[in-house]
């Protein structure tokens, strides 16, 4: 099959949600037949160690095949939270959009326009 | 009664656009249908600032903007009956009562029936040094705090005392988000309490509603990818809910934002952690077995939430003084600026070590690594990238000494004569931080209240107390 490397951003999108020192990025795909591909690629080890720089101590990733989305949780990744942040973004808002920066092979067909 | 009743939102977070209402107002009478508006404004901080300000002055301390977002809409809600539920009260529900009265007053409607919803405000009944600490609040500090506020998520049930009792608008303080929604929906078709899967349609209704454009466009619109109409005019949600539990997000024909199936997934997973159990005081909500289903233009169904026995706890939030938070900026531009942004980083960091001062800080250079970088500054010091046009740079430092945490700001300020070429647009400020922990407490602790008056016998009321109380204003 004819793969391509894009950015996740390219078949997916994300919004980021904080609770404390916690943040949970959605991942949902364009396309609901990349469901499975990015089941297999954007793994909680993957998550984890895009969000190491932070401090993040654990990933976890709960499924939903019938939306074909995705929710990460992610702890201690926002420096303390709105609690104790040095961060102009103490809720990690724009983290959806480091999530939305991970590579991922996709076939070609499944990619838009 | 009918089989549909609509609910519509006004505000999704205190800070949102005030004219939001008027067209979600608009088209619930339009559609002559019965319907309730909600108006979420509380944040878990905005709670403590609002103390804050009551205790600078005991007649506020509620949603600043509440009169600008009730006043267009106040007289088509109260003429067709559609009562108009919010968390607005904040730390003072019973002087946005007041507020709501007078203008009530003010718009001829004097027999507009108001509640003051209280209870939730534990700061002097329950000892919280008792209570377990929810979720991952272990290792927050609150011994040598100073407490601001303590405040319980109350459930939907006084809200629906309140709607049995002919309120037309409901003044609460701290509510969970989705008992505004719920509460009408109750009250409507008649819902028991203990109707798990019902309560759980009102929560998810909630939840998606909750915040506003959020739902119909809002910090979902992402130019030649999540592209949206009119995202200067974002109409905010309204859903249509049938008896039986039908869930259908929609918003008002005449404006701008979407409502398609990338929209409410966003939403319906946004603050969630594990999707089978989102904790409500009055259900517990299971989404993890949901599909979606676009059932027409801006209309997009929801279906298969399940729900589970409400807990026996309630969560409390409470608000102490924080330490002092101070940040300063300056801006370089044109050729060399990346390496006089770093070199200026380095500079600040020395001027703090220099000095002495007892402040944790960071730096960040804005443009190449900000929010998503580090206190390491990780990113912006491994940047290989071309070099930016501009920078701006930003200085953060917190501690518990608010003159150490000041001077160390005003060191930014001091980079307009002492920094490197071209160094301009400095900015800088102090301002106290609020920390919140939050615990669990027994619902049967948190006895709510209900008054329900007359826009006319409340003014009454208060006037009576404010000749009571006048010499010492």
């Amino acid at each position: 099959m004819d793969r391509i490397d894009v950015p996740l951003h390219a078949v997916a999108h994300s919004r980021a949600g904080d609770k404390g020192n916690r943040s949970n990025l959605s991942l949902i795909p364009y396309d609901p037949a990349l469901y499975p591909i990015l089941a297999e690629q954007v793994t909680e080890e993957r998550v984890l160690a895009l969000f190491a720089h932070r401090g993040a101590t654990r990933c976890t990733r709960y499924d939903l095949p019938r939306l074909a989305a995705f929710n990460f949780v992610v702890d201690d990744v926002l420096e303390g939270g709105v609690n104790g942040s040095l961060n102009l973004d103490g809720h990690g808002k724009t983290q959806s959009f480091r999530l939305l920066s991970l590579t991922v092979s996709v076939p070609r067909e499944l990619l838009q326009g | 009664m009918s089989d549909i009743f609509l609910v519509g939102n006004g505000a999704g977070f205190s800070g949102d656009r005030v004219d939001a209402p008027i067209p979600v107002v608009r088209s619930l009478v339009a559609r002559g249908l019965p319907a309730a508006l909600f108006f979420e404004t509380l944040g878990e901080r905005t709670v403590a600032l609002a103390q804050l300000e009551r205790r600078r002055d005991p007649e506020l301390g509620y949603e600043p903007m509440l009169e600008r977002l009730l006043e267009p809409v106040l007289r088509d809600c109260v003429t067709h009956r559609i009562p108009i539920l919010g968390n607005f009260g904040a730390a003072n529900p019973a002087a946005a009562a007041r507020l709501v009265a007078r203008l009530a007053l003010r718009l001829g409607l004097p027999e507009c029936r108001i509640a003051v919803v209280g209870g939730d405000d534990v700061s002097s009944s329950i000892a919280l040094d008792q209570l377990p600490v929810h979720e991952a609040d272990d290792s927050i500090d609150t011994k040598s705090a100073r407490l601001v506020a303590a405040n319980a998520y109350i459930g939907a049930e006084p809200l629906v005392e309140a709607l049995r009792q002919g309120a037309d608008v409901v003044v609460a303080g701290r509510t969970s988000d989705p008992a505004l929604a719920i509460a009408p929906l109750v009250h409507h078709f008649g819902w028991s309490l203990d109707d798990w899967e019902k309560l759980a349609v009102g929560a998810a209704c909630g939840h998606l509603l909750e915040c506003g454009s959020q739902v119909t466009g809002g910090v979902f619109w992402d130019p030649g990818f999540k592209d949206i109409p009119d995202p200067a005019n974002i109409g905010f949600p309204i859903a249509e809910v049938t008896r039986d539990g039908g869930l259908v997000i929609t918003k008002p024909a005449d404006t701008g934002g979407i409502v398609d199936l990338r929209t409410v997934k966003e939403q319906l997973l946004y603050e969630l952690h594990d999707p089978a159990r989102y904790i409500t005081p009055d259900v517990v909500l299971d989404i993890s077995g949901c599909s979606v289903e676009q059932v027409g233009h801006d209309r997009v169904a929801v279906r298969g939430l399940r729900g589970h026995a409400r807990p026996d706890t309630l969560k409390v939030t409470a608000c102490f003084e924080g330490t002092w938070l101070g940040e300063g900026e300056v801006s370089v531009a044109g050729p060399n600026a990346l390496a006089r942004a770093r070199a200026t980083a380095d500079v600040l960091q020395q001027r703090l070590r220099l000095r002495g001062l007892p402040v944790r800080a960071r730096v960040d250079l804005i443009g190449i690594g900000s929010v998503l970088d580090s206190d390491a500054g990780t990113l912006w010091r491994s940047y290989d990238g071309p070099e930016p046009p501009e920078l701006r740079i930003r200085l953060a430092a917190e501690g518990p000494d608010r003159d150490a945490v000041d001077q160390a700001a005003r060191e930014v300020l001091a980079l307009l004569c002492c920094g490197t070429a071209g160094t301009g647009g400095a900015r800088w400020r102090l301002t106290p931080r609020i920390l919140t922990r939050s615990y669990l407490v027994l619902r049967e602790r948190v006895p709510t209240s209900v008054v329900v008056r007359s826009a006319r016998e409340m003014l009454k009321a208060a006037g009576e107390m404010a000749g009571a109380i006048s010499p010492a204003g």
